[in-house]
């Protein structure tokens, strides 16, 4: 047996392999470091961050919800936050999952799996701009990320100062509702992206004192309350005007509420308006549209 | 005066009058100070008048529709106490309810209500459930026994309330976040209808019901002594049982149908009244009824108020009152 492991044919078979690896490697466009991240992100938000800032060819697998942007339909979907296909996650080998602060179990089965993954709750307006520069380093597009997040603190700063000095409309902000009537109300209490955007936009929301996210608002809270401005939101599009007028006519019993007097109730439609993403200024511009005609 | 004709004189116009006083209070009480003065006070326009319009719009629904609901839970938990001779038993027991929320969980998960029928579309499902679950137990426990068996009825109903239990998980494990949102919300029960409609939709059904169990209390007491007994006295146990089982299936329906499913109402009240009074159906039916009323539009008023300005599912302050104020009542009686 020959005592040195680096004879002359030993080399030449080295050099050899080490060009076939090469070549595999220049072909199909990976290296073992240069390898791109493999992202699977179960929070819709999170979603239109990555595609927003440039990150969307690493986006691997989404979750069951997401729709937005349009290229996330023909990705394989891995359930959401109470269903994840932990199996599916695994096999698809991702180098990076975005999942809720509080799903612990599918944290400590990746863990398991040597599997790193980002916790992500939902928050303030300031989350937002965080959470886009977070995943800039996490994915390589921290220079987008820092130019996405910038954009958006700079336009609702700007926001802020165009309202600060406009009138400031006591506001329902409605996020559900059962369609032909007025039960089952749900409102943005004082926490939450939802009411840092009305006050963004100049608004001054009617459940900023509960410390809450949502609120079940019966009727006789919004006849105390009285609002002058109702803005209610919707996920899916309402294009025809005769549709969203039959939407608000429900508000009508409540006479003495200023906001119906004055006919100063708004139904803006969209996914867009709900998601905590890189869409918000836009929906806080939305808000201001319609606070200040 | 027979004596069970003299204690009616004395026991329905004491739990007449305690309804009566809470039904004239609750609608005064609540998250708002109103002026009653205000509220009736016609030189006011009504677009002006913010104490009228909480009375009459946010709170006088609100009220009617706990009394209904309550009385209407209580009684028919009564009604399912004798029938299936088990102290245990409710309005929910026999898979009806359950039957209920699976129709209106499907009206949710369809959006029925944005394409089909509007505002009416998940009571209508939900009525509609509470009928075809109360066809399935009715028709098992006819056919399996020729009559109609209580032990095959408390053993199919409780074996489908299983079933359609199961069912709304799966409908709630499909629907999308904002869906599933409604559909545990719905199951919380809620009697802020906000409107008179769907209380005048829910009368007639009602009404008929408590007809129904109007017929039945003389009946009762004989059922709970067994078939035989009741049969040697001279009762139609089958038709009897029958009367009993779809009259208290209609009335949790349609209580479901206008409320959702409160808890505790069908099984407290009649216990507490049954302490409070004794056991003769004569007594305990309409005294059951009344202050299931009262016990409703109570608890109500606590759950709108306690955490104002935010509001709590009635059916938590329900069990949460309900439930030490009857074990201490059964501790004292013991």
């Amino acid at each position: 047996m020959n005592g040195c492991p680096l004879s002359a044919i030993g080399l030449r078979r080295c050099l050899t392999v080490a060009v076939f690896v090469a070549i595999y490697g220049l072909w199909t466009g990976h290296s073992i470091q240069a390898q791109k991240p493999r992202v699977i992100t179960l929070i819709p938000a999170l979603t239109e961050m990555l595609f927003a800032i440039g990150a969307g060819d690493q986006v691997i697998a989404v979750s069951s919800y997401d729709e937005d942007p349009p290229q996330v339909r023909a990705l394989p979907k891995v359930g959401a936050l109470i269903d994840p296909d932990v199996e599916r996650i695994i096999a698809l080998r991702p180098t990076l999952v975005l999942l809720y602060g509080s799903q612990t179990d599918l944290m400590t089965q990746l863990s398991r799996a040597s599997i790193p993954y980002y916790a992500y709750r939902h928050g303030g307006l300031g989350t937002v701009s965080v959470t886009i520069r977070e995943l800039g380093v996490r994915t390589g597009h921290s220079r987008e990320a820092e130019s996405l997040a910038s954009d958006i603190d700079r336009r609702l700063a700007a926001l802020r100062q165009r309202t600060a000095a406009l009138k400031k409309p006591r506001t329902l902000l409605v996020f559900g509702r059962e369609r032909g009537s007025l039960r089952n109300i749900y409102a943005s209490g004082g926490r939450g992206f939802l009411h840092d955007m009305l006050e963004a936009a100049g608004g001054v929301n009617v459940f900023a004192a509960v410390q809450a996210e949502s609120v079940q608002a019966s009727t006789e809270m919004i006849l105390a309350q009285k609002p002058d401005v109702i803005i209610e939101l919707r996920s899916t599009e309402i294009p025809a005007e005769n549709q969203r007028a039959a939407e608000l006519s429900s508000w009508k019993v409540l006479g003495s509420v200023p906001a119906v007097r004055s006919n100063r109730i708004h139904l803006l439609s969209g996914r867009w308006l709900v998601v905590p993403g890189p869409r918000v200024a836009d929906g806080a511009e939305a808000f201001a549209r319609v606070l200040h005609r | 005066m027979t004596s069970v004709r003299r204690r009616l004189t004395v026991v329905v116009p004491a739990f007449g009058l305690l309804t009566f006083a809470v039904l004239l209070v609750a609608p005064t009480l609540g998250s708002t100070p109103i002026s009653l003065r205000r509220v009736f006070d016609s030189s006011i326009a009504w677009d002006d008048n913010v104490d009228a319009q909480i009375f009459f719009v946010a709170r006088l629904p609100r009220v009617l529709a706990g009394a209904l609901v309550g009385s209407t839970l209580a009684a028919a938990g009564v009604v399912m106490q004798a029938l299936l001779r088990n102290p245990l038993a409710t309005p929910f027991t026999l898979g009806v309810s359950a039957a209920a929320a699976l129709g209106a969980m499907a009206a949710i998960a369809l959006h029925l209500d944005a394409t089909f029928l509007g505002a009416a579309a998940i009571p209508a499902a939900c009525f509609g459930g509470a009928m075809v679950g109360t066809t399935i137990v009715y028709f098992l426990a006819t056919r399996v026994s020729g009559g109609l068996s209580t032990n095959v009825l408390l053993l199919a109903g409780v074996t489908l309330n299983t079933f359609f239990s199961a069912l709304i998980t799966f409908v709630q494990y499909l629907v999308d976040p904002a869906d599933w949102y409604r559909t545990a919300r719905w199951l919380l029960g809620n009697l802020d209808v906000s409107s008179y409609t769907p209380i005048l939709a829910s009368v007639p059904l009602i009404g008929i019901a408590l007809l129904l169990f109007a017929l039945l209390p003389r009946t009762l007491n004989l059922l709970t002594l067994g078939d035989d007994v009741a049969s040697g006295r001279g009762v139609d146990v089958a038709t009897a049982q029958r009367i009993a089982f779809l009259s208290a299936s209609l009335a949790t329906g349609a209580a479901i149908s206008l409320a959702g499913p409160i808890g505790f109402i069908g099984i407290v009240v009649p216990h507490l009244v049954r302490l409070l009074v004794g056991s003769d159906h004569r007594i305990v039916l309409p005294a059951a009824t009344l202050f299931g009323a009262a016990f409703l539009v109570s608890c109500d008023l606590i759950a709108r108020t306690i955490m104002s300005p935010i509001e709590l599912p009635v059916g938590i302050v329900t069990a949460m009152i309900g439930g030490p104020f009857f074990l201490w009542l059964l501790v004292r009686k013991a």
